[in-house]
Parts: structure tokens; sequence; C-alpha cells
């Protein structure tokens, strides 16, 4: 009976959980410098839309297909109306952006609480995914293995338009130097737009994903939101290799020390490890080289 | 610096502010309030004297529920089957030929806010009985301003027991009425190694002290003993351990949503209710459908009521409250417990034919009444009630079905003196009456 091998996909499910949580905020928050505590909000919208696809459609694989599209669209556009409505107005200031967003989310957790009831909801899965499926002759949750895969597929996706494309270009102009791409030709008002629209669709990804393995109420997002802080600023704002690594080792950490403790001290763990760490290495795990003089 | 150094400081900033709301949520609030209600105790300590006005052709009692707050979604439905058995006593001729007033006061899911509304419905609005609470820190708070004043608590839930004050009547289950009937049935279906899982709070700490003590008189085996933190989604760890633990069956105390995210990793995980059935203390009716019937179909239950008994007052009951509230509304336990505690409040009050607060308790002994969970009798001296126990099913109808019950209602015994594995227990908590944890 040995534990080790079922512990170490545990962490790594883990940590794509954590990944795919903050993802989304490592774009609107690293690139953009907005802190957004609506962010648990817009996977709660996600996984309403998971909700409600799998009453109008049955739980079952077009459902959820489904859900994960409509919940990009849903979660990005209140991101959108977020940012045209109130974020763009205070893009120099960003710790205001804290309480702004923060008010906006008990906002939308009442929208959630009157359209929804306050008594969390039942989305029934594609019947593949609530089955185990067995690794090396383990038997492991088919819905966390989805979400694994997703999570990998949702990085190397924002990978690829950040780095390969156009837009990904101006929208890494624009994060490093707002002046000087302004006076190239980007319309960086435009760029910062479809920015928070990415990663507030992520988000909505998240949720739709999360609702596989949780129960979906108005707080759905709220257990998520401080890890996907934590993940972010330990894994070096601005940097999505430093999330990716940061997920799976807090992950990792965070099975290893439950085996042989506790939930609650595992959890506290945690954070206990990112404090010591930024200690150390207040910049996060990966630093932006910036040549940035202002 | 520059860029960097200013997101960064947003960030520690942010990770702050969020830690502070999701974790520490009401810690503030709470003390302040706190303060205030011990402020308030010292300084009415000598007002006793109970205010009740019985001249009138009304008497009044008060409700204490959380109608806002996390506890809201389940203390309403307390809050809605109190007012219904207040309607139908009124609609009968009211208690003593007077009509009942209800004075509802919201406890806001904070235990400090129970205390301070309790001590209004008992001083400033001179209520003659006062029913609600859920939660044991919510009756641990206001126990004390009942004792002060001298005033009546009726308290609906089923609890961890090791306490028992003169001035609150227990209508839900004491530990040997649910815990213990549901230790039974394990043992008696031949399960012998038990793995705990809970969230970490009084209740299921406290039960799990008493199935850990049973089971070292019972031959049984505790193979792992788990608690998460409440509001807590991550239980994969908790499963693995639980896959190796060997246990043969597990008992459940998980409040609220932590529930979903269990029984759906549990399911995924390729366990089932035919090999490692699991046996909840906290998940009734309501909670069978925001679950999800597919991820708790088969698995036991313990409790003192289920909407699907049999008998000609259950069937009245769940008719009228479908009736009152919707035919979706399912009836639970707590809501039971809660409905039958008014009548019984009724019933000691006729025997006194007083609603003085000494005179009520001193009437209380041997109060029969006849619930929609069966026959329930008052314990005049530990004001619990004697209540019939079942352990159920959870079928695909997203009801519970009776599969075993006990020979008639059982003594409550909320100390567990009567029972030889619980020396210890007993031993170790008969000094604190109701006020340690």
């Amino acid at each position: 009976m040995n534990m080790l091998f079922p512990q170490i996909v545990a962490g790594l499910s883990n940590g794509s959980i954590l990944l795919l949580a903050a993802l989304g905020l490592s774009l609107t928050f690293g690139q953009m410098g907005v802190i957004n505590n609506a962010h648990g909000e817009f996977m709660m919208a996600g996984a309403y839309t998971a909700y409600v696809m799998s009453s109008l459609i049955g739980g079952n694989a077009a459902s959820l297909a489904l859900a994960l599209v409509v919940g990009f669209v849903v979660a990005g556009l209140l991101g959108l109306l977020l940012d045209v409505l109130l974020l763009e107005r205070m893009r120099t200031r960003p710790l205001d952006t804290l309480l702004v967003t923060f008010g906006v989310s008990l906002v939308l957790q009442q929208v959630a609480r009157d359209i929804f009831g306050s008594t969390g909801v039942y989305a029934q899965a594609p019947e593949a995914l609530t089955k185990p499926v067995t690794i090396f002759g383990y038997s492991f949750p088919a819905a966390r293995l989805f979400i694994f895969i997703l999570a990998i597929v949702c990085v190397a996706a924002l990978y690829a338009v950040l780095k390969l494309t156009p837009l990904g270009r101006q929208i890494r102009a624009t994060s490093e130097n707002r002046d000087l791409a302004e006076v190239s030709g980007i319309s960086t008002k435009a760029v910062d737009h479809v920015t928070f629209f990415i990663g507030s669709g992520i988000a909505g990804v998240a949720g739709v994903a999360l609702s596989l393995l949780n129960s979906i109420s108005y707080n759905f997002g709220t257990s998520f939101i401080v890890q996907a802080f934590l993940v972010v600023v330990a894994g070096g704002v601005g940097q999505l290799k430093g999330a990716v690594i940061a997920s799976f080792v807090l992950g990792l950490c965070q099975s290893a020390v439950e085996l042989p403790t506790s939930s609650s001290i595992a959890q506290m763990s945690v954070f206990l490890i990112v404090v010591i760490f930024l200690q150390f290495r207040p910049q996060g795990l990966v630093a932006i080289r910036s040549r940035n003089l202002a | 610096m520059g860029r960097t150094s200013l997101a960064l400081r947003a960030g520690a900033a942010a990770l702050a502010v969020a830690a502070i709301m999701g974790l520490g949520g009401c810690g503030w609030g709470r003390t302040v309030a706190e303060k205030e209600a011990l402020d308030k105790s010292s300084a009415s300590n000598a007002s006793a004297t109970s205010c009740v006005d019985t001249s009138g052709n009304t008497i009044k009692v008060g409700f204490v529920n959380s109608l806002s707050g996390t506890m809201a979604i389940s203390e309403k439905t307390v809050s809605d089957s109190l007012h219904m058995a207040v309607d139908e006593i009124n609609a009968d001729g009211g208690v003593l030929g007077k009509q009942i007033q209800i004075e509802q006061q919201d406890g806001k899911s904070e235990p400090a806010t129970f205390a301070e509304k309790a001590r209004t419905l008992i001083e400033k609005q001179c209520v003659a009985a006062v029913f609600g609470g859920w939660t044991s820190s919510s009756r641990k708070a206001m126990l004390p301003v009942f004792e002060e004043d001298n005033a009546l608590l009726f308290y609906p839930l089923q609890y961890e027991g090791m306490e028992s004050s003169p001035n609150i009547f227990y209508s839900g289950a004491a530990p040997n009425q649910q815990i213990v009937p549901a230790l039974d049935y394990l043992k008696e279906q031949g399960h012998k190694k038990l793995f705990l899982v809970g969230s970490d709070y009084v209740f299921p700490q406290t039960a799990n002290r008493v199935v850990k003590a049973y089971a070292e008189g019972n031959g049984m085996e505790v193979v792992g003993e788990e608690y998460t933190p409440m509001g807590s989604t991550d239980f994969t760890t908790i499963v693995n351990k639980l896959k190796f633990s060997g246990a043969d069956a597990v008992v459940n105390t998980l409040n609220g949503d932590s529930n979903v995210a269990f029984f759906k990793e549990y399911k995924a995980s390729g366990l089932s209710a035919d090999k490692v059935p699991v046996i909840s203390m906290s998940i009734a009716e309501e909670e069978v459908a925001s679950i999800g019937v597919d991820n708790v179909k088969d698995q036991l239950t313990a409790w003192n009521y289920y909407q699907t008994l049999d008998n000609p007052e259950n069937k009245k009951f769940v008719k009228n409250f479908k009736a009152k509230y919707g035919e979706s509304r399912p009836t639970s336990d707590p809501m039971e417990s809660a409905y039958t505690s008014v009548y019984l409040w009724k019933k000691m009050v006729e025997k006194a034919k007083s609603f003085d607060v000494d005179k009520v308790k001193a009437a209380a002994d041997g109060v029969t009444f006849d619930a929609p969970e069966g026959q329930v009798k008052v314990d005049g001296k530990n004001h619990h009630i004697y209540k019939t126990s079942y352990i159920g099913k959870i079928g695909s109808d997203k009801l519970i079905h009776t599969v075993w019950k006990s020979d008639g209602p059982i003594a409550p015994d909320p100390y567990l003196k009567t029972y030889d594995w619980a020396k210890s227990l007993s031993a170790s908590t008969s000094g604190s009456d109701g006020s340690g944890e």
C-alpha cells in the first residue's frame, strides 16, 4: 500500500486546479496591474453556465463543450463590461481597483443569489467524467484528468497568443511600456479591453471545469481567489512560466504536507511557504527583466 | 524599480486583503459584538424579573433564526416550520386561550448576534419563550443569556451533547439518539473499520470522540480521522487516505458544500456505497438535491425524522407544509424538531396552567406529543426528549427511506452516562455543564 504515487498525482491535479484558477488572473493582474477581486465571481459565472447548459441540454459531452465556450464568452463579457465601465478610469491607480472590484464581487454574488437562489445547484456531469480512470493500476477521477489536460491546453493557447500573434505582441508591449506602445501606434485602450476579456474568459472556463468537482453556489469563487493571487504573486507578476511553476509546486506541497498531517495544516503551510519565499525573493519566482525606467 | 515594484506592492496588498476577507471574514465584527454582549450582560445582571405580559388575549414568543449569512439556507426552513406550528396552534384556539404573536429576529449566522437578539427578545420584547438557533456555537452563545434572565430557549437541532442547561429544552437528538444508533447499525451490519471525516468545528470533533470511544468498547477500529476547514472543497488527499486505510465504512460529519466536493471525489475515485458505505450526520432531504442525487444515492443517514415516515401525523405535517410553502419543498429532521418544540411548549404551558418560566419547567417532565417523527416525551431532568432513531438510505427520488429503526423512543442521555464504553467521556466532561468546548 504505497500512497506516494497517488499523492503525487493528487498534487499535480491540485496544481492544475490552481493554475486554471490563476491563469486569467496572471493576465489581468500581471499584464495590466489590475487587482481583480471579482475574478472568483467570473469563475462563478462559468460554473453557473455549466449548470444552465446541463439543465438545457442534459449532462453530456456536448453540453460541457458548449459550456466551456459559452462560459468563456459570458465571463469575458462580464470582464469587458467591468473594464469599460470602471477599471478604465483607474489605470494609474492599481490599489483602487482592489476596492472597486471587491465591491463588484459582492454585487455579482448577490445577483447570483437572486437568480439561482442561495442553495447550491447541481450540474450533471457527462457520465464518463464521474467515473474513475486507471493510471498504473491506481484509479483516479476522470474529471481531474480532464481538468489537468484543460489547464495545459489553456496555458499553451495563452502562451501561443502572447508569443506568436500580433495581438500578443501588442499586449506585451502595452504591459512593458504603455507610453511607448501608444506612440508606436497601438491603441492601448483597445488592447486593455481585449486583455481583460481574455483573462476574464479564462476564469469562466476555469469555472466550468471546476464545477465538475465542487458545488455550484454564489460563493463558488471565494474558495479560489486567495490561492489564485498567491500563485500569481509567488510565480512572479506578469510571468506565465512563473505561474505554471508556482501552481504545481504549491499543489505538490499541499498534498505532501496533508499526507502526514491534516487538511487545515496543509492549507496553512501553503501560505507559510509563500510568505517565507517572498521574504527571500520578493519579486517572485520569475522576475521581469525590464528596461523600464519609469 | 518602477512598474515592477508597484505591481509587487499592489500584489502583496491584494493578497493581504483577500486573505482577510476570505479567511478571517467576520473576525473584527465578532469581537466587538461579543464585547458589547458581555458589557450588556454585566450591566443587566440584576434584572432577572420577567416582563412577559399575560394580561391581554395574546402571548408573545420569539424566533431567532439566521435569515441572512451562510446559515440562512438551513435556518430559514426552521423558521418556516416554526411559523407553521404557530399558525396551526392559533387556528386551533391558541395557548390557554391566548393567540400566539411571533417576534422574529435574525441571528445573521453570527453567534454573538444570536446572543444579542435573544436578549432583545427576552428583555425588550418580553416574549414567553424563544425558539431557534442552529449551530452549536449559536446555542453556546445564547446559553448564558437565558440562564441569567431565567428565560426559555427551545433548540431544535441534533447536536453533540455534553450539555444540559436548566433554561434550554433540546428537541433535537442527543448523541445517544443519533450517533450511537448509527454506530449500532454499522456494527450490526458487520462493519469493523471506520474512517471519520468531518468539518473542523465543535460538532464533528465532539461527535467523533463519541465514535472513537464506541469503537474501542465494541471491537471496532477507527482507521482514519480527518477534518477539513469549513467550506473546504479539496478532498483528493482525504479520499486517498480513505482508500488506503482499509476502512469498510465512513462516518461523515461534514457540513454544507464540503459534502458536494467529498461525494464527487468519493464516487469518481471508484468507491461506492456497496463497498464502503458513508453514514452522514448532516445530510437531510434539503441537502440531497444540491449535492446531486447521483452522488449520494444508496448512502446512509442517521436522523430522527424523514419525510417518508409512514404515520398520520407526518402525512398531515408534510401535506400542510407543502400547501403553505410549495410542492417542491421537502421536510427534514430539523424542521420537524422545531415544529414539535412549539407543540411541546404549548403542552407544558397548558399542564402548568401558566406562562411562568419556573412553572413551565416544573411541568415539563413527562409531557408527550404525537409528533410527525412518532411519539416524543420530555425528560424533565435533562430537558431533552425521548426520540425514535431512524437509519435511512437515500433513494433516487431524492428522499430518504428508513432501513432500520430503534425499538421505540430512546431515553435521552446527553452525557452518555448509561453506556459502559463512554465512561471515559462522561468523566472528562461532567464538570463542565455546557460551558466547555
